[in-house]
């Protein structure tokens, strides 16, 4: 799987990353940079479906970047850009959204499913595009995870307020000059970015995952949105901690590996936010 | 120049018209209010001129840097979505915490600085919506039924907050009712939208008009006798010296 490369051709300054731990470790925890503030507006616009149709569609993704020799991550975040405007277009069409998104997610995952047995000569493991594969984490791929992360970190910072505003009602970010079109678009290539950057982390089937559980555990604990946004990052960033730890020691597939703890997260804050609020009641 | 003006406006949800032939001006400390019957157009009416809804035929304009100040007729806000009451007010457009709680003082609502807006009641959260709207310091005031959720005495007092705000700030208010008796009472001008612009004048001119009669008819006779009677008797003496009782 991973080896440790050149050593002698480092810099001392970069020799930590040839430890594929650490690498596995900085990788996810840049994912979960981009998806906690993202899945924050995901749980807010209620947009679950919507993140799992796009990264079901990574699978499709895969597919192609395998079939037509380009990058697996340009592949991916492509065919995930697509996925997210083709939803975006019938959603604005009055079509049933539920359904749309279930005919859609499922459809290109089994198209992309189909479409890699196609693939002449090519071993792909399929498990690491479907479950993860973080310790798997080369140089190159952190580099680029890195900088998707940061990409999407700045755009959701950047537009932090105008989107918020246009969560809360397109009227009011129209009526303060804010353009609702355009803070969807911004979310939607946030949504296929971070797609591309976390399949190799948790992969297709729950990245969805990494982008609500986090959120909706921060909910239990934060006061406004600026909060949850940093707790939802706490979160999935001990979520990749525990689950890397999980998938080094017992040999567990990474994604469910790092959604289980998410999960456990969750329940401990929902239980505890539950028994807080009864005591003040009381 | 005015504030907002519509030319030759014409709007359509698919091949449903909902409203035509609409031109509009608004001008700088102008009260005018909407009247229109359910599904006659009028909160769209009011959404074109924000811009949320793109004309299908004729144009919007809007004098520029125009601010303005939106209070909607409902806002829902997602269980999900954590947000305190200075959260709420400062969005986008940051404003200080002793902006803040000066204009929470104005609207009636000075202790509320610090709870989460899904805890509000009715009433408190349409005067923090009227607060938010207040902190840009707004040329015009844009309001959709912005007293659905309030009691009789709680409209009363909604819309003398308006008016002193008028005559404070000298920004134009532009509302959408049904509330006719109370809004007719501090408007300039009234418009009667039913599809298109039915009638249009000073409140007492648009309460006599057939046009209006037909849309309103005379069911809600006693309340608007009296309001009538107050109005005329305003109208005939001293149109903007008499206090409101």
């Amino acid at each position: 799987m991973t080896t440790i490369t050149s050593m002698t051709t480092t810099t001392t300054g970069h020799r930590m990353l040839d430890d594929f731990l650490t690498r596995a470790l900085l990788a996810g925890l840049a994912v979960a940079l981009a998806t906690g503030p993202l899945g924050c507006f995901v749980v807010w616009r209620r947009m679950a479906y919507f993140g799992d149709a796009t990264a079901h569609a990574a699978i499709l993704g895969v597919a192609l970047a395998l079939g037509f020799q380009i990058s697996i991550f340009l592949g991916t975040m492509l065919v995930a850009l697509v996925m997210a405007m083709v939803v975006s277009v019938l959603a604005g069409r009055g079509w049933a959204m539920d359904t749309t998104l279930g005919v859609l997610a499922h459809s290109a995952l089994a198209f992309g499913l189909v479409a890699v047995s196609f693939l002449p000569a090519v071993r792909v493991d399929l498990t690491a595009y479907l479950f993860g594969d973080i310790l798997a984490v080369s140089r190159f791929d952190l580099a680029v995870i890195a900088a998707g992360s940061a990409l999407v970190l700045g755009l959701i910072f950047w537009r932090w307020s105008g989107l918020l505003t246009a969560t809360l009602s397109e009227d009011l970010a129209h009526a303060s000059g804010i353009d609702p079109g355009r803070e969807r678009m911004v979310l939607t290539l946030a949504l296929a970015v971070v797609v591309a950057v976390a399949l190799k982390i948790v992969g297709a089937l729950l990245i969805a995952a990494l982008l609500i559980i986090p959120a909706a555990a921060a909910r239990n604990l934060a006061r406004s949105p600026e909060q949850m946004a940093l707790v939802a990052i706490v979160i999935g960033g001990v979520s990749v901690w525990g689950g890397l730890q999980l998938s080094l020691f017992q040999d567990t597939p990474s994604g469910p590996s790092i959604v289980v703890f998410a999960a456990l997260i969750f329940a401990a804050s929902t239980v505890g936010a539950a028994l807080v609020q009864r005591l003040r009641t009381n | 120049m005015s504030l907002i003006a519509a030319r030759g406006l014409e709007l359509r949800y698919g091949a449903r018209r909902v409203l035509h032939d609409i031109d509009f001006d608004i001008e700088r400390g102008e009260i005018v209010t909407v009247v229109g019957p359910n599904g006659s157009g009028k909160t769209s009416f009011l959404r074109a001129l924000l811009g949320v809804i793109k004309p299908s035929r004729g144009r919007v304009l809007r004098a520029a840097g125009l601010k303005v100040g939106y209070v909607p007729q409902r806002l829902h806000i997602d269980p999900g979505l954590p947000l305190p009451v200075s959260r709420f007010l400062s969005l986008p457009v940051p404003a200080s915490k002793s902006a803040m709680a000066e204009v929470l003082e104005q609207v009636g609502v000075g202790d509320v600085l610090k709870q989460n807006m899904t805890t509000l009641s009715g009433g408190q959260f349409q005067r923090v919506l009227l607060a938010r709207a207040l902190l840009v310091r707004p040329d015009i005031l844009m309001l959709d039924e912005p007293t659905s959720g309030l009691d009789q005495p709680g409209v009363a007092s909604f819309y003398r907050l308006i008016e002193d705000v008028r005559r404070e700030t000298g920004c134009a208010v532009l509302s959408v009712s049904h509330d006719l008796h109370v809004v007719m009472s501090a408007s300039d001008r009234v418009i009667c939208i039913n599809g298109h612009i039915c009638c249009e004048g000073a409140p007492h001119v648009v309460r006599a008009a057939p046009e209006y009669r037909a849309l309103f008819g005379f069911g809600t006779g006693g309340a608007l006798a009296l309001y009538q009677h107050d109005h005329d008797h305003e109208h005939d003496h001293d149109h903007d010296g008499a206090p409101h009782a």
